[in-house]
C-alpha cells in the first residue's frame, strides 16, 4: 500500500496555509476490514492525511531543508465519519513556525460536513543528531512524498496571492 | 504582573500541552514526575508560552538541557559538588533548589522543573 493520503493540493500559500483533497475509493485496502459491511475510513488515516498536508506546508516553508517529523498531536477531535465514495478536504494553517519546529491547526471536511479537527506539532530533527543517524539525506521529503511536492508547487502557482500588507 | 496573575495562564497552557487535569496542575507540580511531561512536551510548552505571553523564550534558558556535561568539578559519582550547585543556581535562578541540595543527585535534577519555575521565569521576562 502506498502511504500517501492526499490526492492533490487545491490551494497552497507558502508559510501560511494549504488545502488538499482526498477521494475515497472502496478499492482502498483499509475499507475491507474497517468495517465489513460498514466501510468508514479509520480515524488515524484521516489524521495522517491532515498531517501530510500540514507537514508539507511546514517543510516547504524552509524549502524542504529541514527534516520535519510529526512529534505530537496535542489535540484531535472527530465528529463524523467518511465513507467510500466521498471526498475529504484537508485545510491546514500554520499557527507557529520556528527554528525548532512548527504548530499547525487543521480541519477535515467530508463534503460540507466537518468530521475532524486537530492541532499537530512538528519538530525539525536536530541537525547534528539527525546527521549522525541518517546522514545528509532528507528521508522525510523523498520517495513517494516527492510526488506530492510537485502537486503542492502546482497548487501554489495557482493560488491567488494576497497583496502584501502596506507598511505604515 | 504577580505570580497569582501569571499562574492561571501558565496552568491553561500546561493543561493543553500535557492533557493534564486542571486540579493536578499546582505551583509545586513537577513537570515530569507529576504531570508526565516527555521531552517533546518541553518544546511544545515553550511555543505555547511564547504565544500566550507574547514573549521570545530561549528554550535552553527555561529548560537547560546540559548544564554539567560530565565536568568532574561539577559532578562526582552522580552527585553535584558545591561548585556544581553554584552552577545550578546560576543557570536555573528560578528553581527552588533548597530541597534538592540536601541530596543533590544528578538523576533527580528533573524534579527542579516545576510549574513554579515556569511561572517565576515568565514573571522575570515580563518585567
Amino acid at each position: 500500500m502506498r502511504w500517501v493520503w492526499i490526492d492533490r493540493f487545491t490551494a497552497f500559500e507558502p508559510g501560511k496555509s494549504a488545502t488538499a483533497t482526498k477521494c475515497l475509493s472502496h478499492a482502498e485496502d483499509h475499507f475491507a476490514e474497517h468495517f465489513p459491511g460498514f466501510p468508514v475510513m479509520p480515524a488515524p488515516l484521516i489524521l495522517e492525511g491532515l498531517a501530510q498536508t500540514g507537514g508539507i506546508l511546514v517543510g516547504e516553508a524552509n524549502q524542504f531543508r529541514e527534516k520535519v517529523v510529526l512529534a505530537k498531536i496535542p489535540f484531535a477531535k472527530f465528529t463524523g465519519e467518511a465513507m467510500a465514495g466521498e471526498q475529504l478536504t484537508y485545510k491546514t494553517d500554520i499557527l507557529d513556525l520556528k527554528k525548532e519546529g512548527a504548530v499547525v491547526r487543521g480541519t477535515v471536511h467530508c463534503g460540507t460536513r466537518l468530521i475532524a479537527e486537530a492541532e499537530i506539532f512538528f519538530a525539525h530533527l536536530d541537525h547534528s543528531r539527525s546527521a549522525q543517524v541518517f546522514g545528509d539525506q532528507n528521508f522525510v521529503f523523498s520517495g513517494e512524498l516527492q510526488h506530492l511536492l510537485g502537486l503542492a508547487k502546482l497548487a501554489a502557482a495557482q493560488t491567488p496571492q494576497l497583496p502584501a500588507a502596506s507598511e505604515s | 504582573m504577580t505570580l497569582d496573575e501569571i499562574f492561571p495562564r501558565v496552568k491553561t497552557q500546561l493543561v493543553d500541552a500535557l492533557g493534564a487535569d486542571e486540579d493536578d496542575v499546582k505551583l509545586t507540580s513537577r513537570l515530569q514526575a507529576d504531570l508526565n511531561a516527555e521531552s517533546i512536551d518541553f518544546l511544545d510548552i515553550v511555543f505555547r508560552l511564547e504565544r500566550e505571553f507574547g514573549l521570545k523564550i530561549d528554550r535552553n534558558e527555561l529548560f537547560p538541557e546540559s548544564i554539567f556535561q560530565g565536568d568532574p568539578k561539577l559532578i562526582q559519582n552522580g552527585v553535584l559538588t558545591t561548585e556544581g550547585l553554584n552552577e545550578l543556581r546560576t543557570k536555573m535562578p528560578y528553581a527552588d533548589i533548597a530541597k534538592f541540595e540536601q541530596n543533590p543527585k544528578f538523576e533527580m535534577i528533573g524534579d527542579l522543573f516545576t510549574v513554579e519555575l515556569i511561572t517565576k521565569y515568565i514573571q522575570s521576562k515580563l518585567k
